[in-house]
C-alpha cells in the first residue's frame, strides 16, 4: 500500500473472519447510535434555527430524548390492522431498513490501521464496483416503500407509496448520472480508490505563493456535486421532497398504517440510516472521503492512523446539519414540480455536463491545443446561453399568453358566473328580488339575498 | 479452456453455494408461476433475480451481478409492481389467474426441458473451467463494449430512446387530434345535448361551451 | 460446473415458458418473460466464463437493456388497455382475432 494515498483494492479480502465481524458490528453499532444522536441533533438544531430550545428535559441537553422515544415505541401496543396483507405488511419495514445498513459496508472510514496486530483498512469491504452496490441497495429500499403502501390497504398509504417510489426511482436516475462524472474522473468504481484519487491536487503557483489546489471532486466536478446534493434530498424523502409523507395531504404517506410500535421505529431508523448513507456517499465521492481538509492536512499525521475516522465523522455531522438546515429553510414542493424538476431539469443538465466533461477529458492535450479547447468551450457556453435565452423568451411568451387567457376567463366568469362549468345557481332569479314564482301564493315572502345559504 | 472435470464428490465451496442459489432460484421461479397472489409473484421474482445475481457473483461476473440487482430488482420489478397496482390488483388470491391450456403447457414444458437438458448435458458434460477471481470488473467490460461492441451498443441506445418516446406517447391522454372542434362532444361526453353550432370556432379550452346551456358546461370542459 | 449452470438456466427457461403459457394476467406473463430472459443471461454469463472472454457478459447487458425497453413499452400498453377495458387479462384482449 502507498502510505500517501491509502488503501486500494488489493488491500481488501485478507481480513480474518473475526476482524470482519468486529468491523460489521462496529458499523452496526455506530449507525444505531448515530440514529439516536441524529434524531436528537436534528430536533435540537432545527429548534435553535427557529428560536426555541427543543428537547431539553431528558438528560443533559435532552440527550436522552431519543432513547426515551425509542423506549416508548417499544412499549406501545402493537397494532395490526385487520385487512392488511400480513406477510407484506411485516416484511416492508425490514426490507426498507436492511439495505440501508448494507450500503454502509463499502464506506471507507480511514486508511490502514493495525487492529490487534492485523494491518487492515478501516472499511468493511470494497469491490471493483462498490458504488454500484450502494445504488443497488438504494433501489432495493424502494421495495419497502412500495410494499408498505400496498400492504397496508389504505388509500393514503398506497398513494404515498406510489408517489414515493416514483420519486425515488426518478431521482435515482439523476443520482446515478451524477456519479458518472466521478467515475470518469477517478477511473474506478471502488470507493477506497475514489478516495485515494482525491488525495492530492496540484498546487496553484500564484506570485510565488503555493496554494494547494482543491482535489475534492465537489470542487472540480461542481455541477455533479450540486445535482447529487439535490438528488440525495429526493432519494431519502427529506424536505423539500418529503411528498410521500406530506402530512397535510396524505396523513403519514406510506407508513400511515404503521401507527405505533417497533414497525414504525424501523421506518424512522431506515430514514435516518438512509440519510447517513447518502451523506457518506457524498463525503466519499465528492468531499475527499476520510482525508483531512486543507488547513488540517498541513499536519503530517492528519491522514494516518485513526485520525481520519474523526474527519469522516465530522464531515458526516456537517452534511447531516445541511439536511437539517434545508429542512428548516425550504417549503415542500408540489408533486408535479418535483417530477418536472427531476426529469426536465436535473437529468438533462446532468447529461449535458457529462457530455461536456467527457469531451474535455478526451481533448485533454498539451498546451498547444489549449486555445482551441478554450474557444470550443466558449462557443459551447455562448451557444448554450443563446439557446437558453431563446427558450426563455419562448417560455416567457407562453406564460404571458396563459396568464392573459386565465384573466380572460375570469373576466368572462364575472360576467356570467355559470360559464366556467361550475354549477352555480343563477344569481338573478326572480325570487331573489322578491318576485313570487308563478303558482305560489305566499303572504310573507321576504327577499332572499344571495349570500344566505 | 476446458480443464479436467473434477469429481462431483466432495463438492467445492463454490459448488455448494451455487447449489443453494440454484435451489432458491428454481423454487422462487416455480412460486412465481404458481402463486395466486399477484404481488407475491413479483416478490418471488425478486428473490429469483437476487439468487441469479448471486450466481453471477460465483461466476466472478461482478459487474453484471450488481447491474442485475440495479436494473432487474431495482427498476424492472418495481415497474411491474407499479403496473400491478395501477391495474387494481386485489389483495389476496385472485381467481381465474390461470388459463385453460395446462395440458398443452405441461407437454411443451416437459418436451423443452428434456431437449434442453439432454443437449446441455451431452454437449457440455466435459466442459469445466476453474473459477478464478477477477474478469468481470467494470474496466475490462467497458473496454470490451466500446472496442468490439460499439455498434450494437449504439443501436440499443436508439432502441431505448424509441421505447421512452413510445411509452410517453402511449400513456399520455392529453394528446388529441389537431382539430379541437372534432372531439368537443366526443367519446368523453356521450350525453351532451347537441350543441348549437358555434358561429366562431371555440377556443382550445372549455370556454367554448359558453354559448350552450348551463348544464353542458362541465361536460364539454372535460371533453375539450 | 458449467453443466450445472446450463441445466439451471434451461430449467428456469422452461419454468418461465410454462408461466407464459399458463398465466392469464398480462403482468404475470411479463414476469415470466423476464424469467426466460434471465435464464438466457445466466447461460450467456456461463459461456463467457467457459470461453474465458467477456463477450457473453456484454450480451447479458444488452439483454438487460432490451428487457428494460420491453417492460416500459409493455406496461404502457397494459395500462392503456386497462384504462379502456378494465381488465389486465390477456384472454380478454382478443378483438383482433375476429
Amino acid at each position: 500500500m502507498n502510505p500517501t494515498t491509502g488503501p486500494t483494492l488489493v488491500d481488501f479480502g485478507h481480513d480474518p473472519l473475526w476482524l470482519s465481524i468486529i468491523k460489521a458490528v462496529f458499523i452496526f453499532v455506530v449507525l444505531m447510535l448515530g440514529v439516536l444522536f441524529g434524531v436528537w441533533f436534528e430536533r435540537k438544531l432545527i429548534s435553535r434555527m427557529q428560536h426555541r430550545y427543543g428537547p431539553n428535559r431528558a438528560g443533559k441537553f435532552g440527550l436522552l430524548q431519543s432513547v426515551a422515544d425509542g423506549l416508548k415505541m417499544g412499549l406501545k401496543e402493537d397494532i395490526m390492522p385487520r385487512t392488511v396483507d400480513k406477510v407484506v405488511y411485516l416484511l416492508a419495514p425490514v426490507i426498507i431498513a436492511v439495505p440501508a445498513f448494507l450500503a454502509f459496508s463499502v464506506m471507507p472510514f480511514g486508511p490502514m490501521v493495525s487492529i490487534f496486530g492485523v494491518e487492515t483498512p478501516l472499511q468493511l469491504t470494497d469491490l471493483p464496483v462498490a458504488v454500484l452496490l450502494v445504488l443497488a441497495m438504494a433501489s432495493i429500499g424502494v421495495y419497502g416503500i412500495v410494499l408498505a403502501g400496498w400492504g397496508s390497504r389504505s388509500p393514503y398509504a398506497i398513494l404515498g407509496g406510489l408517489r414515493s417510489s416514483a420519486q425515488v426511482v426518478s431521482y435515482e436516475i439523476a443520482m446515478g448520472l451524477s456519479f458518472v462524472a466521478v467515475f470518469l474522473a477517478a477511473g474506478t468504481l471502488s470507493t477506497s480508490e475514489i478516495v485515494a484519487k482525491q488525495a492530492g491536487g496540484g498546487t496553484w503557483d500564484v506570485f510565488g505563493l503555493e496554494i494547494p489546489q482543491p482535489s475534492w471532486y465537489a470542487i472540480s466536478l461542481l455541477p455533479s456535486f450540486l445535482i447529487y446534493a439535490i438528488t440525495m434530498l429526493g432519494e431519502t424523502n427529506r424536505v423539500p421532497f418529503d411528498l410521500p409523507e406530506g402530512e397535510g395531504e396524505l396523513v403519514g404517506g406510506f407508513h400511515t398504517e404503521y401507527s405505533s410500535s417497533l414497525k414504525f421505529a424501523m421506518f424512522m431508523l431506515a430514514e435516518y440510516v438512509n440519510v447517513f448513507t447518502v451523506s457518506g456517499v457524498a463525503i466519499t465521492l465528492f468531499l475527499g472521503g476520510w482525508r483531512a481538509p486543507w488547513p488540517i492536512s498541513i499536519w503530517e499525521g492528519a491522514n494516518t492512523g485513526w485520525w481520519p475516522m474523526l474527519w469522516f465523522f465530522i464531515k458526516l455531522v456537517l452534511v447531516f446539519a445541511f439536511f437539517v438546515w434545508v429542512r428548516a429553510s425550504l417549503p415542500r414542493v408540489r408533486y408535479d414540480q418535483l417530477m418536472a424538476f427531476g426529469w426536465k431539469v436535473l437529468i438533462p443538465l446532468n447529461l449535458a455536463w457529462i457530455l461536456l466533461y467527457a469531451t474535455l477529458k478526451a481533448l485533454r492535450v498539451p498546451e498547444s491545443n489549449k486555445a482551441f479547447i478554450l474557444t470550443l468551450g466558449a462557443i459551447i457556453v455562448v451557444g448554450g446561453l443563446a439557446i437558453w435565452f431563446r427558450f426563455d423568451t419562448l417560455l416567457q411568451r407562453r406564460r404571458e399568453a396563459k396568464a392573459a387567457q386565465i384573466e380572460e376567463e375570469f373576466e368572462q366568469l364575472r360576467e356570467e358566473p355559470e360559464a366556467g362549468g361550475f354549477p352555480v345557481p343563477p344569481l338573478d332569479l326572480p325570487h331573489y328580488h322578491g318576485v313570487l314564482p308563478a303558482g305560489q301564493a305566499s303572504t310573507a315572502v321576504k327577499e332572499v339575498t344571495s349570500g344566505s345559504n | 479452456m476446458t480443464s479436467q472435470v473434477p469429481d462431483l464428490w466432495p463438492p467445492s465451496a463454490q459448488e455448494v453455494v451455487f447449489l443453494l442459489l440454484g435451489v432458491v432460484a428454481l423454487g422462487s421461479a416455480l412460486l412465481v408461476v404458481t402463486t395466486r397472489q399477484l404481488v407475491h409473484a413479483a416478490l418471488w421474482l425478486v428473490v429469483c433475480f437476487g439468487a441469479l445475481a448471486g450466481g453471477y457473483l460465483v461466476l466472478t461476473a461482478e459487474f453484471v451481478a450488481w447491474v442485475q440487482v440495479l436494473i432487474y430488482v431495482g427498476a424492472i420489478v418495481v415497474l411491474l409492481l407499479f403496473g400491478i397496482m395501477l391495474t387494481r390488483a386485489p389483495i389476496g388470491r385472485s381467481a381465474g389467474l390461470d388459463s385453460g391450456n395446462r395440458v398443452t403447457a405441461a407437454t411443451v414444458a416437459v418436451g423443452t426441458a428434456a431437449v434442453l437438458v439432454t443437449v446441455v448435458v451431452q454437449g457440455f458434460a466435459t466442459a469445466y473451467t476453474p473459477l478464478e477471481p477477477g474478469g468481470g470488473a467494470a474496466a475490462t467490460l467497458g473496454a470490451s463494449i466500446f472496442r468490439s461492441w460499439v455498434l450494437p451498443f449504439e443501436a440499443l441506445s436508439v432502441l431505448l430512446l424509441a421505447a421512452l418516446i413510445g411509452a410517453i406517447v402511449l400513456s399520455r391522454t392529453d394528446i388529441r387530434p389537431a382539430n379541437p372542434a372534432a372531439d368537443a362532444g366526443g367519446p368523453a361526453a356521450p350525453t351532451t345535448p347537441p350543441h348549437p353550432p358555434d358561429p366562431a370556432p371555440p377556443p382550445a379550452d372549455g370556454s367554448g361551451a359558453t354559448a350552450g346551456e348551463t348544464g353542458s358546461g362541465r361536460v364539454s370542459r372535460d371533453g375539450g | 460446473m458449467t453443466t450445472h449452470y446450463l441445466v439451471l438456466s434451461a430449467l428456469l427457461f422452461v419454468i418461465g415458458g410454462v408461466g407464459v403459457l399458463v398465466r392469464r394476467n398480462a403482468i404475470v406473463v411479463f414476469m415470466c418473460v423476464e424469467l426466460m430472459l434471465n435464464a438466457c443471461n445466466l447461460a450467456f454469463v456461463t459461456f463467457a466464463r467457459q470461453n474465458g472472454n467477456l463477450d457473453g457478459q456484454v450480451i447479458a447487458f444488452f439483454v438487460m437493456i432490451v428487457a428494460a425497453a420491453e417492460v416500459v413499452i409493455g406496461l404502457a400498453i397494459i395500462v392503456t388497455i386497462f384504462r379502456t377495458r378494465r381488465s389486465a387479462s390477456v384472454d380478454d384482449v382478443n378483438l383482433l382475432k375476429y
